[in-house]
């Protein structure tokens, strides 16, 4: 026997929160776009526009606030919405990096002819597939998929490992240009810590479809920010 | 006292609209200056412990209480902008507009089809009947369970099914309010979610007032809540009433919250 009312609000969140992370998969793309392009008037705009991702993420959570107060949601509805709850989070974060990347645009003083620029766009390509990936998933509860998505993660930390060595020998041969190169080396970091997050998003996919919760990547290193 | 600031609207914005209302049982008050207003096509849901006076206000709606000898109200229910106590007023036209389902489902021991030709019988009507009870089962979801066995007994049904009759039988006269009062709390779960599921599809023609006993009912099942309570003089006051999602995650005061919490007494 369905339950309609609140069959029909879980749909509509699930909708919400596929729109937050397409926000996000967005202003990712185009602020590692905007800083190839040294666009400073679209960093702008992307940096200005966080508030609308955060936004949706608190209208989210209070929805689900509601529904788990006046439905009573019991078992997979319940671990779904907490599963949310979660998930939100991690997307509101993604939007952050995304912001930072916005205001490392807006603060390279001079352009940089840092020859590897091609591969912040191929990292934050994996990154956002991942996630897009990473959210059919959930919806879909396909715990098979959630185990796959994050041993993907490798390839963004090789190339991560790729920049950061390029930054340093950078460093190295323009000393004058520490402070443009060390702002990089954050823009490298950002998109990698997204694609750390996709694998929380699975972890929470797995609990959804079993009801165990479990750390897909122990040996992850620690959030530095 | 709280009271919805949209409550200074006109009186058309709303199916009923309780004012300054007391109710006396004799000489005790035991519903003190109730005000509220029912919107249209809503679920109005009135919660609170017992004795705060929640069924009484519900059955002084559509005057079930002048059965009851040494009660009175005072001050005013408006029904259509006509206060339902004037003394030209007939109860009987305000019971038929105003329909009832009790706490245990009550149908008559005839046929399931003469529990619902009943209700359209009284109210004069002329049509085919077998298309009316027809249409009125399905808007009361029962129709594809029993329409193999019309001519059976309506005490053979399950005790969701006879809840469900008794709906349809309200609905065969046509009102425009339902009073419920404690509908579902001789039903299982499940065919309390049925029950809760058809006042939702009910809602989009007919307003609903429902007390209940069960706040996760009301939750669940109600677009407002009002939540009433006693006083030190043990007369029954409405503490809160507002949007059924806010009641329930940011109730305005502290006797809401108390309630709604399991922390009441």
């Amino acid at each position: 026997m369905p339950r309609e009312t609140l069959d029909r609000q879980i749909h509509h969140l699930q909708d919400e929160v596929l729109l937050l992370g397409s926000m996000v998969e967005q202003a990712m793309l185009e602020s590692v776009n905007a800083l190839k392009a040294q666009d400073v008037e679209t960093a702008r705009r992307i940096f200005h526009a966080d508030h609308l991702i955060n936004e949706k993420r608190y209208a989210i959570e209070n929805a689900i606030l509601i529904l788990i107060a006046t439905q009573q949601p019991m078992a997979r509805d319940l671990r779904m919405l907490a599963a949310i709850l979660e998930v939100i989070t991690e997307l509101e974060r993604m939007g952050d990096y995304a912001k930072g990347i916005a205001k490392v645009t807006m603060r390279l003083e001079s352009s940089i002819d840092f020859a590897n620029m091609r591969d912040f766009s191929t990292m934050a390509e994996l990154a956002v597939d991942m996630l897009h990936r990473a959210l059919s998933a959930f919806f879909a509860e396909n715990a098979q998929q959630a185990y796959d998505i994050p041993k993907e993660d490798d390839a963004v930390d090789e190339l991560y490992n790729k920049i950061y060595r390029a930054l340093v020998a950078y460093m190295i041969a323009n000393p004058e240009s520490i402070d443009q190169a060390n702002f990089l080396m954050w823009v490298a970091h950002n998109i990698e810590r997204m694609a750390d997050r996709v694998t929380n998003i699975c972890e929470r996919t797995v609990f959804i479809a079993t009801g165990e919760l479990l750390e897909m990547d122990a040996d992850d290193e620690e959030e530095t920010e | 006292m709280q009271s919805l600031p949209t409550q200074t609207h006109t009186d058309t914005d709303y199916a009923i609209e309780i004012k300054d209302m007391d109710f006396y049982y004799g000489s005790f008050r035991a519903v003190k200056n109730v005000t509220l207003a029912i919107e249209r096509q809503k679920i109005t849901a009135i919660i609170g412990p017992s004795g705060c006076g929640k069924s009484t206000v519900l059955r002084s709606i559509n005057r079930m209480n002048d059965l009851i000898p040494g009660t009175r109200v005072e001050g005013q229910i408006l029904f259509h902008k006509q206060n339902i106590y004037d003394p030209r007023v007939d109860p009987v036209q305000i019971r038929r507009a105003i329909g009832m389902v009790f706490q245990r489902p009550n149908p008559f021991p005839k046929s399931i089809y003469e529990n619902v030709a009943w209700g359209a019988r009284i109210n004069g009507y002329r049509g085919n009947m077998d298309e009316l009870v027809e249409s009125t089962l399905r808007k009361a979801a029962l129709w594809d369970e029993v329409k193999d066995d019309l001519r059976k007994s309506a005490l053979a049904l399950s005790g969701g099914q006879q809840q469900r009759l008794c709906i349809a039988r309200a609905l065969a006269v046509e009102p425009e309010v339902i009073l419920m009062d404690e509908p579902c709390s001789a039903l299982d779960p499940i065919a309390t979610l049925k029950i809760e599921d058809l006042m939702r599809e009910l809602s989009v023609n007919y307003t609903i007032i429902i007390v209940t006993h069960n706040m996760q009912q009301a939750a669940r099942a109600s677009d407002l809540t009002a939540f009433f309570t006693m006083d030190e003089d043990r007369a029954g006051i409405m503490v809160e009433y507002g949007r059924t999602d806010q009641i329930f995650t940011n109730p305005r005061d502290k006797r809401t919250e108390d309630y709604i919490t399991g922390r009441f007494g």
